[in-house]
């Protein structure tokens, strides 16, 4: 029964994303903000496997993301744009960046692991802006968006939604997966009590550094989706404030559950969204409300119908 | 490149240094003591800056406007950990990043809607205008001089506060062993908002300083934080002396990288190449020391903490 009214809320959420284009928000517009907070829900559900699977906080995450997509782009300024080769490509180089820096970083633990991430997120940014023959600090303009078998289906706007849907969901499923097997157990494990994992003969190392290259190759494939929403792509996409917004949609959406981070990125791109039509000066008030959720909703969003119900009990 | 320009670029990496360790500072007894990561803290100096121009232009001179600047800036800070920051001192360190992001999203804005996203000029003062002959050939602005002089006067006052004082000794014990410190008898709260208010007006000090030699705008505070967490990690958290000493590191490195860097790659590359590959490296340079003084020394070159 718990579990049951645990998967409620993550339910509803997908239900509500899979009927958006016949609620009347078939808008062009509003289906691009919601491909947008799909894409960033993706990404942030990885951040989601190293800071609440294993404690790992990592404050260079966009560049994992940003190197998905300058895949894309030089496979596309080489002419190719067919998905069995952009795909696995924008992936493994992302996991594979992830697993270098990882090798490194993972060494460290607490603040200097933030800083160390950082560190190398922003080696990556100033090496984007100096990549000349992709547009450097202006950016990049795509000639075509991924194609799937040569077929440019991907192209509409409701395809991508369904897309970008089905890739969520499955990337929720893979990180509930991870999580319940042996592998997530050890990872948590060296999360909750570093001592005792390793007491028990687990090296957390080698753990810790699967899940860094894991969560580095799914958001190579978040870069890639987000390079195809924008159809360009700039260094600004691995700027350590990318990489702070992932956190923030990770921390605002609660660390109890992975859903979290997919209700966090969609909550903070739709209130930004809709703050910022209504008053320029939207800044003025979504910062005090995440002040307001830091101070009353313990266990971020996902947490948010225990607390209500703990509420009603009294 | 001349020695001349060098002495120059070292003097300005000194000078940008300095200013990094005001802003440290605070951050690093924050972090030290109250085990709190206050992603504001370059809002501080940002908002020392805008009172700073604003007090300038009213007054109709620096010197009143510095004067006014400082306890506002205290104020200011002082308030804002009455109203927000007293209530995460329990809490995790991502919460506080959270909510502490909040803060600069509103203050940032807040700047802009009373001051205007237009960057503000600050005259300096006349006093310190012009330049001084430090070697023949060589003019180097009095002002410039004159912000080493303040930082280092400012460093030394800290150091007496720190090493030579009760409340110095206190905030020395909190760095090293907080829970020992609250289980002794001591006031943490009262401690905190000392060391808290200190630290924003020191943040609000070195914006108020670096005011006439940099455009005032909104959102300059960023750019400040990243590398002022940078220094204290160098440093060691909770270390005023580590972050001394990794503030002029920093400085030094990002000043001269960016000026050496670039005739450097024309050694090996065209010069436009060489002017791009250069600007990518010197912008790197400080994230690649930092990583490789964390590799030899993970807690830093002066960690204050025991165990």
């Amino acid at each position: 029964m718990g579990r049951l009214r645990g998967a409620l809320l993550p339910l509803a959420v997908f239900a509500l994303l899979a009927a958006a284009p016949f609620l009347g928000l078939g808008a062009g517009y509003m289906l691009n903000l919601l491909a947008r907070g799909m894409i960033l829900g993706i990404a942030a559900l990885s951040l989601w496997l190293l800071v609440g699977g294993g404690g790992l906080v990592s404050l260079g995450h966009a560049a994992m993301l940003g190197v998905g997509a300058y895949a894309v782009v030089v496979l596309d300024a080489a002419g190719v744009t067919e998905a069995l080769v952009v795909l696995p490509a924008a992936v493994l180089v992302a996991a594979l960046f992830a697993l270098l820096t990882g090798a490194v970083a993972i060494g460290t633990s607490g603040v200097h692991f933030i800083m160390i991430t950082l560190a190398f997120g922003q080696m990556a940014f100033f090496t984007a802006g100096a990549l000349s023959a992709y547009g450097g600090d202006d950016g990049y303009t795509l000639y075509g968006r991924t194609t799937v078998l040569g077929a440019r289906w991907p192209e509409d706007r409701l395809a991508f939604h369904y897309l970008c849907l089905g890739l969520l969901a499955a990337t929720l499923g893979l990180v509930q997966v991870l999580l319940a097997s042996r592998f997530g157990r050890v990872l948590r494990a060296a999360k909750e009590n570093p001592q005792r994992a390793q007491a028990l003969g687990f090296n957390p190392y080698p753990y810790r550094l699967a899940a860094y290259a894991i969560a580095g190759g799914i958001a190579g494939l978040a870069g890639l989706l987000l390079a195809n929403a924008t159809e360009f792509v700039a260094p600004s996409y691995l700027a350590w404030q990318r990489s702070g917004d992932l956190l923030f949609m990770v921390i605002l959406g609660g660390l109890g559950a992975p859903h979290g981070a997919v209700l966090g990125a969609l909550a903070i791109v739709l209130l930004e969204e809709w703050l910022a039509e209504w008053t320029e000066h939207w800044r003025l008030i979504f910062g005090p409300l995440l002040v307001l959720a830091v101070l009353f909703l313990r266990g971020g969003l996902a947490g948010l119908p225990a607390q209500l119900r703990a509420l009603r009990r009294g | 490149m001349s020695t001349q320009l060098l002495l120059v670029q070292a003097l300005n990496g000194l000078q940008f240094g300095v200013l990094l360790f005001l802003v440290a500072a605070g951050l690093t007894l924050v972090f030290g003591v109250m085990d709190f990561i206050n992603l504001a803290h370059g809002v501080q100096y940002m908002l020392g800056a805008y009172l700073g121009a604003s007090f300038a232009a009213w007054t109709g001179s620096f010197w009143p406007g510095l004067l006014l600047a400082l306890p506002a800036a205290l104020a200011c800070g002082l308030l804002l950990e009455w109203l927000v920051f007293r209530h995460l001192y329990d809490r995790d360190h991502l919460s506080q990043v959270l909510a502490t992001f909040g803060v600069i999203l509103f203050l940032n804005q807040a700047v802009k809607l009373v001051w205007g996203t237009a960057p503000l000029q600050v005259p300096v003062p006349s006093l310190l205008e012009g330049g001084i002959a430090l070697m023949p050939g060589l003019q180097y602005p009095v002002y410039r001089l004159a912000i080493l002089a303040a930082g280092i006067a400012t460093a030394l006052l800290l150091w007496l506060l720190v090493e030579r004082t009760r409340a110095g000794a206190l905030v020395r014990a909190g760095a090293s062993n907080r829970p020992m410190l609250a289980a002794l008898g001591v006031d943490t709260g009262r401690l905190f908002m000392l060391v808290f208010g200190c630290g924003a007006m020191l943040a609000g000090f070195a914006g108020i300083m670096a005011a006439p030699i940099l455009s005032v705008e909104p959102g300059m505070g960023d750019s400040v934080l990243i590398l002022a967490f940078v220094v204290i990690v160098i440093g060691g958290i909770g270390s005023v002396r580590g972050a001394f000493v990794a503030a002029l590191l920093v400085g030094l490195i990002e000043t001269l990288g960016r000026s050496l860097m670039p005739d450097l790659m024309r050694l090996f590359l065209a010069p436009s190449p060489a002017r791009q590959a250069g600007a990518a490296l010197a912008s790197m340079l400080v994230y690649v020391a930092m990583a490789l003084i964390l590799a030899a020394r993970p807690r830093g070159l002066f960690p204050a903490r025991a165990g």
